[in-house]
């Protein structure tokens, strides 16, 4: 039973950082590339623009069902791996 | 075949379509009409919640928001898409191993409340029903365009398809119709979008030809709109944003809008394992990407064809602006597209200057040394998605697919949401407080009841928009955003969060956010009773109403976080509940009690 509630628990703080993970690319790529640190961006050429804009055009969105997918796989393997799979 | 007879086909396939299938997915019980029966495949579900959430604003007005402000409206692509990051990661898998029907049920029994499970009906209800206003006037408009009736006959004729879909088969009829509108938008939005962009840049792939040359002058595209719309005045289409913190907590408030929206919420409900909720939030977020990557292609080239159209010598290589400006169109020669938009109102055109041709352009820049008296033109944005493929000179048989697509994208929505609402009333508000007592069979029969009354109820608020119909970005993402979001995701990753906590956080966030609009939009939305008026030098640090739904989130977060801290731990089978949601071991299908 402890056993099981460590091992439940353990589970629960991996998620927790991959979700940290996920979420400060998330943030990096659209409130960091595409908004903030567009300035800084600004000297990198993409098509008659710079890199932020594409970022905030494509990049984040691109980025993001990435994310999702990776979140997804990632959670599998937890799932499995702490045997709390359904 | 005459344009109209081509557009009446379509509508008309697709409209024939939509109640086939409501026909073969009739809902025989409550887990039917609430959660499709629970057997949704993820794909199937992804792209139904592509079409529940794209809507008539994504289709139909989102391009021309970002034709208009260019760099600046990106918020609204990121916002609306970056959405699912935060459900995938925070919400739908655990909301899904709680596997019950309504987003207010979760919220009820989390925080052992039937008050806040109250409030919670209240916030979805007043969002549901600002945004299905909006979906069903949207299908009015695109009726009244074109298929000739008046725009009432044809919210009417709307309404009575999705009374047929929507009440005989609940969530599982919704859920393959909207399986059809996704296909159906989706072809109507990209076959214009690819056209536009082989004839600009001779890129098939729209996302590509944004960042593509542009044919007719073999400058960048971008660089060459930029040119074009500098030259008339306006703002780089590139430019960048000097408000930065409002443009980040605007694009937040989005995305943690867009997150809380019961009705979105409610399709990963519908899906049969944990795991599946999380790749069909994926498989939206794809589905809803090849929009929303279309979308902003859509945009630049929009403009710069309107652009081109009036000034014909700016089309392609240009050595001198001035001179390519003083050669507008004779508004005796323009095309018929904007003859036929004019009858609709969306386009007018009013010669100032009296020299019979026409002026387009920003006048807050003095042009006066060209002759130019002020801005003759007015175009409104959301023409710019409908009038596409007239604009780029398409066969008629695409203007038909616009009128479907525009009709899947505004219908498909308004089901979803009416589906939100009528569950609400219906699971929380008669099965949760009125008469818990009532039998399955009472239940579908109230449910059916409510959904009736329900798009009774939008029909005629679609006909006579009342104030607030306008202000769904505010309204509807800003109380999704500052009452139901925090309070769903702290229900999930804190176990220490109480009733008292729940109930103060969604109160004060919903209280803050609502009485900041009201300051500056009027209280209730009555014209004339805003304290301020809503311009950027009156907001608080720049920071607009429709922005201010990720203020009120945060103090939604912090009220809950200081009131649980400072009154008693929820009880021992509370803290159980929120082990079992994190674990997806044991789900199995959505259950009634």
């Amino acid at each position: 039973m402890a056993d099981e509630k460590s091992n439940a628990e353990a589970y629960w703080k991996a998620n927790v950082r991959l979700i940290t993970g996920c979420l400060i690319v998330w943030a990096l790529v659209s409130y960091g590339c595409a908004i903030l640190l567009r300035p800084l961006l600004s000297s990198i050429p993409v098509g008659g623009t710079d890199l932020g804009f594409w970022f905030a055009q494509q990049g984040s969105i691109l980025t993001f069902i990435g994310l999702i997918f990776f979140y997804a796989w990632k959670m599998n393997r937890l799932d499995k791996q702490y045997g709390l799979e359904e | 075949m005459s344009q109209f007879a081509i557009n009446i086909l379509f509508v008309g396939a697709s409209f024939a379509l939509y109640i086939g299938i409501a026909i073969w997915a009739k809902a025989g019980s409550t887990k039917d009409f609430y959660v499709a029966g629970g057997g949704v495949h993820p794909i199937t579900n992804g792209m139904a919640i592509g079409a529940d959430w794209m809507s008539a604003a994504s289709f139909i007005s989102m391009a021309g928001l970002i034709a208009a402000g260019g760099y600046a409206n990106s918020t609204f692509l990121m916002g609306w898409t970056g959405g699912y990051v935060l459900l995938a990661l925070l919400l739908a898998p655990y909301l899904r191993k709680f596997g019950k029907f309504t987003v207010p049920e979760f919220i009820g029994d989390r925080f052992y409340s039937r008050t806040a499970r109250m409030v919670a009906v209240v916030c979805l209800i007043v969002a549901s029903l600002t945004y299905v206003i909006g979906q069903m006037a949207g299908a009015g408009v695109a009726f009244s365009r074109f298929l000739e009736v008046d725009a009432t006959t044809g919210l009417i004729i709307a309404a009575v398809v999705v009374f047929f879909y929507s009440v005989l088969g609940g969530m599982k009829g919704i859920t393959y119709t909207q399986v059809a509108q996704y296909i159906v938008l989706i072809v109507a939005y990209t076959i214009p979008a690819v056209f536009i962009s082989l004839e600009l840049t001779g890129n098939p792939l729209p996302p590509l030809g944004l960042f593509s040359d542009h044919s007719a002058s073999g400058e960048p595209l971008l660089s060459k709109l930029n040119e074009v719309v500098t030259a008339l005045g306006f703002n780089a289409y590139t430019a960048m944003v000097d408000n930065k913190l409002n443009m980040v907590l605007f694009t937040l408030s989005l995305m943690i809008g867009t997150a809380g929206l019961p009705h979105v919420i409610m399709r990963f409900f519908t899906v049969p394992k944990v795991a599946d909720a999380r790749w069909s939030a994926g498989w939206a977020l794809v589905f809803i990407g090849l929009l929303y990557l279309t979308a902003p292609a859509v945009a630049s080239m929009a403009r710069l064809n309107l652009m081109t159209t009036i000034y014909p010598d700016m089309a392609g290589q240009v050595e001198n602006y001035d001179a390519a400006a003083s050669n507008a169109i004779a508004y005796g020669d323009r095309p018929d597209w904007i003859r036929t938009w004019e009858e609709t109102g969306l386009i007018t055109f009013e010669d100032k200057n009296n020299d019979g041709n026409i002026q387009f352009y920003n006048d807050s820049t003095d042009f006066a040394d060209r002759g130019w008296q002020g801005n003759e033109l007015t175009v409104n944005n959301d023409i710019l998605v409908l009038a596409n493929p007239e604009i780029a000179n398409l066969p008629s048989w695409v203007i038909g697919l616009i009128a479907a697509g525009g009709l899947a994208a505004a219908l498909s929505t308004a089901a979803g949401l009416l589906l939100a609402i009528s569950s609400a009333i219906s699971h929380d508000l008669i099965k949760g407080a009125i008469n818990p007592r009532i039998t399955e069979r009472g239940e579908l029969k109230a449910a059916r009841i409510s959904m009736s009354i329900a798009i009774v109820v939008a029909t005629y608020l679609g006909a006579n928009p009342p104030g607030f119909a306008a202000q769904v970005v505010a309204l509807a993402f800003g109380i999704a955003a500052a009452s139901l979001f925090p309070v769903l995701m702290m229900g999930i990753f804190s176990k220490r969060v109480n009733n008292k906590g729940a109930i103060a956080g969604m109160l004060s966030g919903l209280t803050f956010t609502l009485v900041y609009i009201f300051i500056y939009k009027g209280w209730f939305f009555i014209p004339g009773t805003n304290n301020l008026a809503d311009t950027p030098e009156n907001w608080v640090l720049g920071i607009s109403p429709l922005s201010i739904g990720a203020v009120g989130a945060i103090i939604n977060f912090a009220v809950a976080y200081l009131v649980s801290k400072s009154s008693e731990e929820p009880p021992r089978e509370i803290q159980e509940l929120v082990e079992s949601v994190r674990y997806p071991k044991g789900a199995g299908g959505a259950v009634n009690h």
